[in-house]
């Protein structure tokens, strides 16, 4: 609807949604740190002199100082470093789980809503089953006791997905069932497009700016999950690390050895500030009767 | 209406039931209570350890479906919900600490969802203004702040200004502590005790409500019956808060009721952070202590909170709102 108004001014749909989203300061700003903060992962390695399971046995429990910027923990890691391998850790956790929970949500909603029937009635009550018990206590309770070691994220990764897409389907689902209603899907059915075909080629298309807006908000939502979990033990199990782990460690020492603390809260409150940012200034964007783009 | 919230809850009872076997049988096949004992030291003798399991029904040599008659039947008959690992009857432990949540959670919740009302609607009267941007930013950063984060940061600023001051004023290790003998000395140090987690989840409601009550605020005050009062010589703000405010509270008010749910389970920071016994502490004991029957309990009375939660909203908006009422009565009529 928003290029039929337009069209006058030759302004494509991805032209103004650019826009209206660079207008957003916050937003723009947030995208900025995001970016910034992945090549900082990604670089992490290189540009720190000790690797995140080096241990100093000159340092142990050191503030920061000029060999470790942000000072060392008790068997002697370069927190810097433990920081940068745990952002790395938290992004991936983050991105993945929002890719995952966020395409099952709008395939599970979709199909729930175009064929109605038992299937819709079954998918419901899935979702309100996986919603009835809090996720948490069941992610712990799994994710606790399991063996640990170097894949637990993608245990991790699992069960935050497993319990993350239930209410992104039920908005899915609704708004599947009033496009559904357009003429060009009828159309398409005249046509004798499959129903997975006019879900994938018609619907989901039509729904993006929902999608694309919930993957951004369920990235900022799986790393929070994560951080909580890691915080109790429940989260990465060593020997590997996120950013929850580090805070977990880190608060249980916080009056002493605030350094242990301090690195990491702000590396993650920045990235999921930012991250809600660019999730809000999205929405705004993409929202036809949003006042953000001004008023001209 | 009545019909309706019956099935509703018909519907619910029969997802907790379905819900809490399910958790059940994951907590049967994820805890190991038996190890529990096999690292005492001394050495305790296997006998003794399987009869000690036994007698608690937690033994994982009887097979699944003996243990879940023996757990489903005795919660089914004398609403006993089992044994901890180490003894101890969990229902009397979660009938103690329900309560300690419910001191803990209430006021802190109340404060939150009240200032962020107030945030909120204040923010949507002076949409792009200067005071909107500065809570609009402020309640973005208190979402996106874990709330361990929170209260560590007030216990540290706490200890800090306790220090500076030379009193004790600000208390953060349980419900309770010294006190004097005079009149109101104990309600005193209740006081005490409570502050600073109530100040840590009153920021976290205000950041979360006042987003909401914002958004739907913005919503309803440009919406038609808004505009119909001022064209009935209403000014502005006599229009906003008999109209546009009244119905934002509605959507305001069902997300409070969803949000009991996850206050219990939220909580458990604040409890461990500040030492109250309550049910977030519990939950993660259980987890962490293998106690199979505790963690299935704690998991049930988070589904009885979740669907309570969602049956208050259910009787809000049919409470509240005059379109679904008038709706129900015309049906039911």
């Amino acid at each position: 609807m928003v290029d039929v108004s337009l069209k006058h001014e030759r302004l494509k749909p991805e032209r103004l949604l650019l826009t209206r989203f660079l207008r957003n300061k916050t937003a723009v700003v947030g995208l900025v740190i995001i970016l910034a903060l992945i090549v900082l992962a990604l670089i992490g390695p290189w540009i720190s002199p000790f690797a995140y399971d080096d241990v100093d046995r000159q340092a142990y429990l050191k503030p920061p100082s000029w060999q470790h910027p942000m000072g060392t923990t008790q068997s002697g890691r370069d927190m810097w470093a433990l920081t940068l391998h745990g952002l790395r850790k938290s992004l991936v956790i983050g991105l993945v789980v929002a890719l995952l929970s966020t395409s099952i949500a709008a395939i599970v909603g979709a199909f729930a809503a175009y064929y109605g029937g038992w299937l819709e009635r079954f998918s419901l009550w899935i979702i309100d089953l996986l919603l009835v018990i809090p996720s948490f206590l069941l992610i712990a309770l799994i994710a606790g006791n399991a063996s640990g070691g170097a894949s637990s994220w993608l245990l991790l990764v699992l069960l935050l997905t497993l319990f993350g897409w239930m209410l992104s389907a039920r908005v899915v689902r609704s708004l599947t069932q009033s496009v559904r209603q357009n003429e060009y899907i009828a159309a398409a059915r005249y046509m004798g497009l499959s129903g997975p075909n006019i879900i994938f080629r018609h619907i989901l298309p039509n729904i993006a700016s929902l999608l694309i807006i919930d993957a951004t908000l369920n990235v900022s939502g799986a790393i929070l999950a994560e951080t909580s979990l890691a915080y109790f033990g429940f989260g990465v199990q060593p020997p590997d690390t996120s950013l929850g782990t580090l805070l977990g460690d880190g608060a249980r020492q916080l009056s002493s050895f605030p350094w242990l603390f301090a690195g990491p809260a702000t590396i993650i409150v920045l990235l999921i500030l930012s991250v809600n940012a660019v999730g809000d200034g999205l929405r705004d964007a993409f929202d036809p009767g949003s006042q953000a783009s001004g008023k001209g | 209406m009545g019909t309706y919230l019956l099935k509703r809850f018909l519907n619910y009872a029969i997802l907790l039931v379905v819900a809490t076997n399910l958790s059940w049988l994951l907590a049967v096949t994820q805890l190991n209570p038996r190890s529990l004992y096999e690292i005492s030291n001394p050495p305790i003798d296997p006998v003794s350890i399987e009869n000690n399991l036994r007698s608690r029904n937690l033994s994982d040599k009887v097979p699944l479906s003996e243990r879940w008659v023996t757990w489903s039947s005795s919660i089914l008959l004398e609403w006993d919900w089992g044994q901890s690992p180490r003894g101890g009857n969990v229902g009397e432990e979660i009938g103690r600490r329900i309560w300690v949540s419910v001191r803990l959670i209430t006021l802190g919740s109340l404060l939150g969802v009240g200032l962020g009302v107030l945030i909120g609607t204040w923010s949507a009267r002076r949409q792009y203004g200067l005071s909107d941007r500065t809570f609009t930013f402020l309640a973005l950063l208190g979402l996106s702040i874990p709330s361990f984060v929170i209260a560590n940061l007030l216990q540290v600023l706490a200890t800090y200004i306790n220090d500076l001051t030379g009193t004790r004023f600000f208390e953060f290790v349980g419900e309770t502590g010294m006190h004097g003998e005079w009149f109101g000395a104990q309600l005193l140090d209740r006081v005490q005790h409570l502050l600073l987690p109530t100040i840590a989840l009153t920021i976290l409601g205000a950041a979360f409500f006042s987003r909401i009550q914002r958004s739907v605020m913005l919503d309803s005050m440009n919406s038609g019956f808004v505009r119909t009062a001022r064209a009935k010589g209403l000014t502005r703000s006599q229009a906003i808060n008999r109209h546009a405010l009244r119905v934002s509270l509605i959507p305001t008010s069902t997300y409070f009721a969803f949000s009991i749910a996850t206050l219990f389970v939220g909580s458990a920071f604040m409890e461990i952070i500040f030492s109250f016994h309550g049910m977030g502490e519990y939950a993660v004991q259980t987890i962490q202590g293998h106690d199979v029957h505790g963690a299935v309990a704690t998991a049930a009375f988070g589904g009885v909170c979740v669907l309570s939660g969602a049956l208050l909203a259910d009787f809000m908006v049919a409470w509240l709102d005059p379109r679904v009422r008038s709706a129900g009565a015309s049906h039911s009529g």
